[in-house]
Order: C-alpha cells, then structure tokens, then sequence
C-alpha cells in the first residue's frame, strides 16, 4: 500500500507518524513543499524573540523520519488524477498512491489595498516570513501590524519583545473579536496600551505608501503612520488552488466526511486545508488551530491504516499569551441562545471568566467559556466540553463560583460521592 | 510491568503531604502551590482528591506540542517535558482534556507529573494509601482514567 500525504506540517508529520506505527510495513511518503525540514509555524514568534534558533521550530530531528522510515520529499504537488491515483510533482515526475492524504495547510490573504505589494510588507506565516521581519524589525523601528486576530495577537508579542515601536490596527471593534468579547477583547486592549502598545480598533487601513526609506501607512481615520514594516495578518485560506480539476469537493477547504475522507474514495485531508465538523455547532468548518490539525492527522491516518475511526467534530480552541496576560476561549464562548451563562469580570486585576451552558437537556453540560488571566487546569475546560458531562449540582455550584470547573470535573468522574 | 499511580479520593483525608513532597522533589523547597499533583477540597461533602495525570495513552499534550518537547519514558511510560525544548506556547495546556499540563509563570514554560522516574514521592509520602504506585493493570486501577477516557469522543487510542 502506498501513502502519500501532501503537506510536512504538524498535521502530515502527526499523520505518518501515525501511519507507521498502525501499520509497521506501509509505504509512507511525505511530501513538502518548503525548503526547510518539516516545521511548525506555531514555534515563529519564539524564533522572533530569538529564543530559539530556527532546528527550534523544527517539528522532530532531521533523522527522524528516516528512522521511522519515512520517505520526505522536498517537492511541490502540482496535480492530483484521482481516476489514475497519480500525482504531479513540480519537476514533472509522477508518484502513484493507493491512499492519499490531502495535509497541505493554508496560506495568508492580504486585502487588496494600495501598496500591499511593496516589499516591505509581509505576512507572518512561514520560516522564510519570519527571516524577513527579523531583518527589519529591530529596537526602536517602526512597525504596523494590520489585524489583531489569533495569529496578529500571537506575534504582537514577538514584535514588542524585539523593540519595535508597534501600532496595531484591527478594523473590528476589538482586539481578537472572534476569541473575546466586548469585555475580555476590552481588558485586552487597555492591557496593551499599558505596555506602550499603539492599539486602533475600529479602524481600517486604506493605503500603504513609500516614504523615503520608509513607508507611510494611511486610515481611514485619517491617521498616517510611519513604518519600516508593515505586517499583514488579516485571515488565511486553505491550500486547495492544486486540487483544482482533481474532482475533489472543495468550498472554504476539502470537503470531508466523519472518517475525514472526501467525496473520492481512498483520498483524506485533515488540518488547515479541510472542511471538516466543528465539535460544538456540528458545522463543517475550516478550523486553523494546531490542536485540530493534529488530532485530524492522528484520526484520517488511522483511517487509511484501515481502523474505524469517527471523528466527532473538534473543540475550537485557543490560548494566547499577550505581554504576559493570558487569554483563552473554547467551544461555544459566546453562548447559546437561552442558555445560562456565568461570569467572573474584575477590570483591575486584568481578570476574566464566562463560562457557558447549553439549553435543554443539555442545560448543565458546558458548551463554551473564555478567560483572561487565568492558567490552571485550564485544559479541562475542553474535558467538560467534550465529554457533554451532565454538571448536575455542580452546575449551581459553577454559576456560584466558575472556577471550580476542575473540582466539578473531578466530582463528575469520579463519582465522589458514591465512594464515600 | 509499568506501573500507574492510583489515586483513590475516599482515602484522602487532605493533608498535602503529597504536594509537600512533589514540590521538594522538583524544586527543592516546600512550594505547594507549585506541586505537580493537586489536592482539590470539596467543602460540601467534606472530602478530598488527589490528581495528577494519568499519563494516558492518547497524550494529547505530546501530540500537538510544536516543538517535539514532550516524549514518552520508555521505562515509565511517562509523558515527559523536555524544558530546553519547550517554548511555553502553552498549546498542550488547552489540548490536555484533563487540565494536567499547567503552564509555569515563573518559568516561561510547561510542568507536568513525571512519576519522579519511576519512584513517584507523593505516593511516598502519603500515609493513608490514597496514592499509590501500583501495576497497571492491577484490579481498579484508575477509575479516573478509565472513566475520563472513554468519555472523550476523540479519544480513540489503539
Ligand atoms: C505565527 C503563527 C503562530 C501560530 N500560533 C498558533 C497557536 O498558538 N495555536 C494554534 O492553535 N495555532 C497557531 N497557528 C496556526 C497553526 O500553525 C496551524 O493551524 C498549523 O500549522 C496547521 O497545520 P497543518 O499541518 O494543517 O498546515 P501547515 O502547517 O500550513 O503545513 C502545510 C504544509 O504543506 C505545504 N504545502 C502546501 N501545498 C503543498 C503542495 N501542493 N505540495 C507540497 N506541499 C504543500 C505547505 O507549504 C506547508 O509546509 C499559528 C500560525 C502562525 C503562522
Ligand atoms: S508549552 Fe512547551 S510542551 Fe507545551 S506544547 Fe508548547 S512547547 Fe510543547
């Protein structure tokens, strides 16, 4: 049997890797198409702050793929022939398969607005992004990050620690609209302000335009800025462009099943690239969280090894570490119309909790919670979640005091008070 | 045989000799707030739990770390956080559904339950059994694991 997985990211690494130890015999290629071994592009902003080198970012030894007997190729998919069950490689060359895994990931999209071309403006997204921003983002240069979503957020950090001066731009009315709230966004945002962070929500960039050596950024406030950098971290895309005529469904990602296979038999696709079930609205959605392109790869691997495996939709989750303040959402965090909600919001602490129940039967089951400044046993947020425990008291208990949620969870499996 | 560390709340009487323990081991100095395994107190029933991780076979934590920082002890079986390599992403703290993976302030990075290398000091310390270092597959173990395992729909380990 011949797998290929396209894509060397944490969800085709997860995947062969996965492959290989179901399936000690199988004929495992994993192809990539960047020209670096496979990495994570998770571990960027710790390479920005120059704690790690970039074999840091690197998801496992060079070594190990070899020794896993895993054979990498360095080499772009151009096409797939479904019919054929042969792919195209970028030199022209054919590679058939019997299971295909479709692992390729996304790519930033930049709004089309003037001077978005110019050559210092980049994304932050792969190694190679990342050499270009540490070239010119030292102490005391002027920085204009466009987008406080997830991933802007995620490097505001980075760029802070190297010294910039930095302005953030978020068209939304807050900072990381789809993660918090009016609230948590809010504390967010005076947070950053604080630590000398030139924060503008509600506001648009409308040109970007050579200055001299520099850049002159405009809004449409009417503000101009100056800059040396200008990123842009505006939303991401799945990769899909090479499917194009394979026969493949595609809408925002690859279309897949609950065993994450598409409408072609033998051919998978996980991670970033596919459209598969959200945990807690039952929609198939394009996540873009590492968590779920390593729980895709580990599921649609084991699938193609021949088990039996369901994938019951993931949790979207997210933590953020911003200067020091930490933030998370999963689920639901928003709500459900009719369900109860509780909340913890203490401004002067920078502390914030809401957590969120179903409705129906479901009306002691978490379905959703954020938080700001808060570490602890956080993770079993997404234990209650998606175990749908029914909280039963220990509901009442949580709307009295929601952070007990790992002495609710503890109680819920461990029936303690049967064993007393 | 691997061994697991049982954890059984009816024996518990909340006296934290465990998290004396683990945090001496770790650190060097009493610091119960920095134990890796934590007594949680349910003041209405009067009762106590002991919890860490149960080193569970889907290792959630292991399986989306970016960095390669977490790998298995071959001789324990334990998940184990290589601190040079972590870069306190803190990503394996959300995926850890049984909230057992906790990110460190004073460190910059993540800090887990490594059974101290196979001779685990709060089942050690415990004087009333409520932890103890036991054959995996003894009878009862880990109702904890058991349990929270198969409760979670994407656990599917093989
Ligand atoms: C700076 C940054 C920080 C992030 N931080 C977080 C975080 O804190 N938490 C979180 O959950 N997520 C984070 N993410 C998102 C996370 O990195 C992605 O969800 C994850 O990388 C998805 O993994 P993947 O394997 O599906 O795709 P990718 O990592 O994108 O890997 C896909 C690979 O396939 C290659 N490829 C594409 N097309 C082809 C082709 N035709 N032929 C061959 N190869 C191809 C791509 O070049 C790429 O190397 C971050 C992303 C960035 C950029
Ligand atoms: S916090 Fe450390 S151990 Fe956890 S996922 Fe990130 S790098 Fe890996």
């Amino acid at each position: 049997m011949r797998h290929i997985i396209i894509g060397a990211g944490p969800c085709g690494v997860v995947a062969a890797e996965t492959l290989r130890k179901a399936n000690p015999m199988a004929d495992i290629t994993l192809i990539g198409d960047e020209p670096v071994p496979p990495y994570s592009r998770m571990a960027i902003p710790y390479l920005l702050i120059e704690n790690i080198g970039e074999e840091g970012t690197y998801l496992r030894s060079t070594e190990h793929y070899e020794k896993q007997n895993i054979n990498y190729l360095n080499h772009r998919v151009s096409s797939v022939d479904a019919d054929e069950k042969v792919l195209t490689l970028d030199d022209g060359s054919t590679l058939l398969y019997d299971k295909l895994l479709i692992a390729s990931g996304s790519h930033p999209i930049s709004p089309p607005i003037e001077g978005i071309d110019l050559p210092n403006v980049h994304s932050c997204w792969t190694l190679d992004d990342a050499r270009q921003i540490a070239a010119i983002a030292k102490q005391g240069s002027n920085v204009v990050l466009m987008g406080a979503g997830f991933i802007g957020c995620i490097i505001l950090e980075a760029l802070v620690k190297r010294g910039v001066n930095l302005s953030v731009i978020e068209m939304g009315s807050r900072m990381v609209p789809r993660m918090l709230d009016e609230k948590a966004g809010g504390l967010l945002e005076k947070w950053c302000i604080e630590k000398g962070v030139n924060v503008l929500t509600s506001t648009k960039i409308t040109a970007i335009k050579e200055s001299g050596d520099a850049m002159e950024v405009e809004t449409d406030g009417g503000k101009i800025l100056k800059a040396d950098l200008v990123i842009s971290a505006t939303g991401v895309r799945s990769n899909i462009a090479f499917l194009e005529g394979s026969g493949i469904d595609v809408k925002a990602g690859v279309v897949v099943d609950n065993k994450l296979q598409t409408n072609i038999a033998n051919i998978y696709a996980a991670g970033d690239v596919a459209q598969a079930k959200d945990f807690s609205t039952g929609e198939y959605e394009v996540q873009a969280i590492q968590p779920t392109a390593t729980d895709h790869g580990r599921i649609a691997a084991l699938n193609m090894a021949g088990q039996s495996v369901e994938h019951h939709g993931s949790v979207n989750m997210n933590v953020l570490d911003t200067l020091g303040l930490i933030s998370h959402s999963f689920g639901l965090w928003m709500g459900v119309e009719g369900g109860d909600s509780v909340e913890i919001y203490n401004p002067d602490a920078y502390k914030y909790m809401n957590l969120r129940f179903g409705i129906d039967e479901e009306e002691d089951v978490l379905v959703g919670a954020s938080t700001l400044g808060m570490t602890q046993h956080i993770g079993v947020v997404r234990g209650l979640i998606e175990s749908k425990i029914h909280l039963k008291e220990w509901k009442e208990r949580l709307m009295q005091d929601p952070t007990r949620i790992m002495e609710a969870y503890l109680s819920s499996t461990q029936e303690l008070d049967n064993v007393i | 045989m691997q061994k697991s560390l049982h954890l059984d709340p009816a024996k518990c009487t909340g006296c934290l000799q465990c998290e004396m323990a683990c945090s001496y081991e770790k650190l060097g100095e009493f610091n119960p707030s920095r134990s890796l395994i934590k007594v949680f107190t349910f003041h209405e029933e009067g009762r106590f739990a002991p919890y860490t991780c149960t080193q569970c076979d889907e290792a959630w934590c292991m399986r989306t770390c970016p960095v390669d920082a977490i790998t298995v002890d071959m001789a324990t079986g334990a998940k184990l956080v290589a601190d040079d390599k972590c870069v306190g992403c803190k990503v394996c703290t959300i995926s850890c559904p049984f909230g057992t993976i906790n990110y460190v302030q004073e460190t910059g990075k993540v800090a887990k339950c490594d059974l101290c290398g196979g001779d685990p000091e709060c089942a050690k310390a415990c004087p009333t059994e409520a932890i103890v270092f036991i054959d995996s597959n003894a009878h009862g173990y880990d109702r904890m694991k058991a349990f929270a395992e198969k409760s979670l729909p994407s656990a599917n380990a093989t």
